[in-house]
């Protein structure tokens, strides 16, 4: 048994900084969606008990405010992954989608062969890639709604007004798919995985 | 596994063999490379033969690393009470409204006059949608009714065919409510800087403020959104007259703002160094609230 060095530093700050202000991206967008919630409808029971309703203003607010902070941790991420040579094990590789598709498989207990032992598979590059272009897709689509006519070229490339809406709020749908997947992956794969994004290091053979 | 803090950093192990578990897995580990780091450990030591020591190192950074995460939760989770406990400034905790007021500097900054709000044709006006009566409860006289502007040389009062000697626009475009819909409008009327040239203000003003008639809706403008060739002083929308529910005889059709500040039934027009109240803006709302 050794310890390897899995994850550095800065991706654990990132990671584990992105997790609350995406929540509450995701929270404040919630809270603005309630006033026309024009793609998922829930009765007013249901924004009462989850107490997301009639705050609006709030939403705004917070939206307006943690936006900043969101994408720059995000901005970071990338540039950190860039400089440091990180996004090589980030980025799909030429066989990622055929290993993807492997992983799947396993997981499903279909294809009984071991993963192939490396920091991450395919699966997980296509996965945290599509994570971070969805980003940016939240960040255009963003600005697309925020500012329709400064940018109104950005907005008619997406589709109009209610077509940029409809898009950031799928990629928020997204985020919410992608975590449900990540926390499942990360119970299956057990502690000493989990612990390597504390501590930075796993316990390997 | 109270103070091995205490201990030398863990004693220096014998580089040799690799006593694996002898069993049968014959893949050999590919060389194991491991990365330095900022400063954990000195890990000379890639392969810790003693599993003992590997315990105590495991401990040691889970120590280490799940109270920094603990630490910086209770950081930012305090951070987060913090902000969201300040005295509330027209209705938003004050660290959030002074984040509306950067995020206007800069709308403000790359606010364009040349960037129109996309045109739409006749064709594409949608149905149109009553949302917000606040100021429109009185009974008004249409004859008696007038236009008042503020902040000039002398007070203007005008009737509606007075505004209309100003050059008539036509515009259809779409009306964002901030609450998230929107529709596509076609507004007929004067601009809003023709009106400002023929009554200039007495003194060059840094705001518009517009008013219904009863006062119990009023909208703050910037100069720059009040002047843009899109804020319309509009008496007609899809080809009629207003109708009294959508702001008859008078209101504003301004697309560089949310529907907020498209008031209805205006009464008074004011120019003002002062930032202008503004109905939604009290309420916690972006006081800018501009597209």
């Amino acid at each position: 048994m050794k310890l390897e060095k899995k994850h550095p530093l800065a991706i654990r700050w990132f990671h584990w900084i992105n997790f609350p202000l995406l929540a509450l991206m995701v929270w404040s967008g919630i809270l603005i969606y309630w006033a026309y919630p024009a793609y998922i409808k829930l009765d007013q029971g249901t924004w009462r008990a989850l107490k997301v309703n009639n705050r609006l203003a709030e939403g705004m607010a917070l939206h307006f405010f943690f936006m900043w902070l969101f994408a720059g941790n995000g901005v970071l991420y990338v540039l950190y992954t860039l400089f440091s040579g990180e996004w090589r094990e980030l980025v799909p590789r030429r066989d990622s989608l055929r290993e993807a598709w492997q992983v799947l498989l396993h997981d499903l207990r279909i294809r009984k062969e071991p993963l192939p032992p490396r920091k991450f598979n395919g699966a997980q590059r296509i996965a945290y890639t599509a994570v971070i272009v969805m980003g940016l897709g939240s960040l255009i689509t963003g600005l697309a709604i925020y500012k329709p006519v400064q940018f109104a070229w950005l907005t008619a490339l997406l589709g109009g007004y209610a077509g940029a809406r409809l898009l950031h709020f799928w990629l928020t749908v997204g985020y919410c798919a992608f975590f449900l997947v990540h926390v499942a992956q990360v119970v299956r794969a057990g502690w000493n995985n989990f612990r390597a994004m504390v501590i930075g290091y796993e316990v390997t053979k | 596994m109270s103070n091995e803090e205490d201990l030398p950093e863990i004693e220096e192990p014998s580089q040799d063999v690799a006593e694996n578990p002898p069993g049968d897995e014959p893949i050999p580990e590919a060389g194991p490379p491991v990365i330095e780091d900022e400063g954990v450990p000195p890990a000379e030591e890639d392969v810790r033969e003693d599993d003992e020591d590997l315990r105590r190192e495991v401990n040691r950074l889970s120590r280490r690393g799940f109270l920094s995460l603990a630490a910086a939760a209770g950081a930012g989770f305090a951070s987060w009470k913090l902000l969201r406990t300040r005295t509330p400034e027209d209705g938003v905790a004050w660290p959030f409204r002074r984040g509306l007021e950067v995020n206007e500097s800069l709308a403000r900054a790359y606010f364009s006059p040349n960037r129109l709000s996309p045109q739409f044709r006749s064709s594409d006006v949608t149905k149109s949608r009553i949302n917000g009566r606040i100021g429109l409860k009185s009974e008004i006289d249409p004859a008696a009714w007038r236009l008042r502007i503020e902040g000039t040389a002398v007070p203007v009062s005008l009737t509606l065919d007075d505004l209309r000697q100003f050059p008539r626009r036509t515009m259809t475009t779409e009306l964002r409510c901030i609450e998230g819909w929107s529709i596509i409008v076609q507004w007929s009327g004067v601009r809003l800087a023709d009106v400002m040239e023929k009554f200039p203000p007495l003194h060059p003003p840094s705001y518009v403020s517009v008013e219904t008639p009863d006062r119990a809706y009023y909208v703050g403008l910037d100069l720059a959104s009040a002047l843009h060739p899109q804020s319309l002083l509009a008496f007609e929308m899809n080809g009629s007259p207003l109708a009294p529910l959508h702001g008859a005889p008078l209101r504003l059709a301004i697309p560089v703002k949310y529907g907020i500040k498209n008031i209805k039934r205006i009464g008074t027009i004011r120019f003002t160094n002062i930032r202008p109240p503004d109905f939604w803006g009290e309420r916690g709302y972006d006081w800018y609230a501009g597209h």
